[in-house]
């Protein structure tokens, strides 16, 4: 479909800050990505094409996102690790009233503070962000993974 | 073969770390338990609905085939071609009315039987199978299967009790209360941890970590030992639950108890509150129940999360977990949506369980280099094993030991039941 240049860059430059908002461990400003009424939500390829609607995770709003960022600062724990995501380009799907919705591939390497690296997950994320003026907005962020069998667990967002 | 395990104590209250790493111990746990007479969890009924319905499933590290023939009748058998071992079916489930081998495309019924084979003739009279070949005779080996209003269990054993004696009163009991009405199936998510299946086992039979482990539980006050609860077992102390009752104990009971440990009882408040919302749907107001069946299953309510875990073992050094979410069929999209949102407590990523996966692993990493160490397992007391009204105990651990080793055939002498 037609985009303009501009447009272009401007979502790229998001899912660019995306990427590196989660693997330089600012979970604060990746979370400053989304719109108010945001939507994120971790489900499996196998659920998605059996039509079954189970999340591994599901923030139905900005809060339950600061919320779960907190629970990971705070109460929780894990595996510690690096994330590294690696992202395919943007394919856009369609724009509606300056909402724009595409797809874009990734894969997300894991590597443990003794340097191990593996990969932890590869899948795709279906987006819907907005644009308002120059700044732009993540309103919904599915992420459809492929590697189903999580390796140890999952914290940190994909 | 019996393995020689030095037993320090006959309580299981000392439990030797080698038994998490040893290929022998593995091969015979899959010979002796899940290929015993033990019933395992294969899935739910919900799963094959209809006629020629099938689904593939694991008992210990056997690929199963678990399939409804026409008649109706629930058959389970191995997923082996009984030609050259080839996996009959690679899909996760589907709908057909024979099973066909992709390799020289041996045939097989729902119920598991070898029905045909090409060529079985020969061509013009030239080669095929000899005269006297009986098909029967090769056919995969089944599963007797029970269903247990609507969970299926199978067993590879003539020797195993009847499903309702190997439940217990207790075991069969929790079943009826998950599965009381009609249920809807919300789908699967699988995790898989490095480390030993018997480590998760523990795990689920350790009330003491929950608090402690899964800090959220208690931040959040979605459940604190201080709560009116405690653990159940079976009469052989091989199924167990960990229960807690909703709202059973004051803030100023938790501040005391926790005061002593890092949580933070006060500091932290949710924003968004309704993923702890909790709506009554069981008459006996529990908001937390594990019943857990020896050796691979569980049912699990976390406020209204509903489902099954199955373990599925993958060597001595690895295990699945193949968690099963479902809500009942009268659930409005109101419902089904809350149950999705309270899922975020359960699974991989869930708030109350993602440290169990690390946990587990950790132990794996850290036990490897100590074949001559031990667990303790002393919390809630040493000797004989039984049911408490509180949760400041481990000693259902040691109720899975004791029928592991018998089991196993390697009980101590006088070793407790």
């Amino acid at each position: 479909m037609n985009v303009s240049l501009e447009t272009r860059e401007l979502l790229t430059a998001l899912m660019a800050e995306y990427a590196m908002a989660i693997d330089e461990d600012r979970l604060e400003d990746w979370v400053e990505l989304f719109a108010e009424d945001c939507d994120y939500r971790v489900v499996t390829r196998e659920n998605v094409e059996q039509g079954l609607p189970n999340v591994l995770m599901w923030c139905d709003n900005k809060d339950m996102l600061r919320d779960r960022v907190d629970s990971y600062r705070n109460v929780n724990e894990y595996n510690l690790h690096y994330d590294r995501h690696i992202l395919g380009p943007l394919r856009f799907i369609s724009e509606k009233d300056g909402a724009w919705t595409f797809d874009v591939s990734y894969s997300l390497f894991q590597t443990t503070l003794e340097g191990e690296s593996r990969l932890f997950s590869v899948g795709r994320y279906r987006i819907e962000a907005r644009l308002e003026g120059s700044a732009a907005r993540l309103k919904t962020v599915a992420v459809i993974a492929d590697t189903g069998l999580v390796p140890s667990l999952l914290a940190t967002p994909i | 073969m019996k393995p020689d395990i030095a037993w320090q104590r006959n309580d299981y209250s000392r439990v030797p770390f080698w038994l998490h790493h040893d290929e022998g111990i593995y091969a015979l746990e899959m010979e002796r338990i899940f290929r015993g007479p033990a019933w395992s969890y294969l899935c739910l009924e919900a799963e094959i609905p209809n006629a020629c319905d099938f689904r593939t499933t694991w008992v210990g590290d056997t690929p199963v085939i678990v399939s409804r023939a026409k008649d109706g009748v629930i058959h389970a058998f191995v997923n082996r071609c009984s030609h050259r071992g080839a996996m009959i079916v690679r899909e996760l489930r589907g709908n057909a009315e024979r099973l066909v081998c992709l390799y020289h495309r041996w045939c097989y019924s729902n119920a598991g039987e070898l029905t045909g084979l090409p060529f079985r003739k020969g061509i013009k009279g030239e080669g095929g199978m000899p005269e006297e070949f009986d098909m029967k005779a090769v056919s995969p080996q089944r599963l007797k299967v029970a269903n247990y209003h609507g969970m299926l269990f199978g067993t590879f054993s003539d020797r195993a009790e009847t499903i309702e004696a190997y439940l217990g009163e207790f075991g069969t009991g929790m079943v009826r209360r998950f599965l009381s009405r009609p249920i809807r199936i919300l789908g699967y998510s699988r995790q898989r941890i490095a480390g030993n299946w018997k480590l998760y086992a523990e795990n689920l039979r350790d009330t003491y970590h929950a608090s402690l482990l899964h800090e959220f539980f208690v931040t959040y006050g979605v459940d604190r030992a201080t709560q009116k609860g405690g653990v159940k077992m079976d009469a052989r102390h091989r199924h167990n639950m960990n229960h807690a009752y909703a709202a059973s104990d004051t803030d100023e009971d938790a501040k005391a108890a926790y005061a002593d440990t890092a949580a933070r009882l006060d500091r932290m408040q949710l924003r968004d509150k309704k993923l702890l919302h909790y709506k009554n749907e069981f008459p006996d107001g529990m908001n937390l129940a594990t019943p857990t069946f020896f050796p691979n299953a569980l049912l699990i309510q976390i406020n209204n999360t509903i489902g099954t875990r199955q373990i599925r073992p993958k060597g001595p050094g690895a295990h699945e977990v193949f968690q099963t979410l479902f809500g009942y069929a009268d659930d409005d999209e109101a419902m089904t949506r809350h149950r999705l949102i309270s899922a975020n407590l359960v699974g991989p990523a869930g708030f109350v369980s993602m440290e169990d996966g690390e946990a587990i692993e950790v132990i794996q990493k850290a036990t490897r280099s100590s074949p001559e160490g031990c667990e303790v397992i002393e919390m809630g007391g040493r000797g004989e094993v039984r049911d408490l009204a509180h949760r400041v105990t481990e000693t259902p651990i040691r109720g899975f030991w004791s029928y592991w080793a018998e089991l196993m055939g390697v009980e101590p002498a006088g070793g407790i039941r």
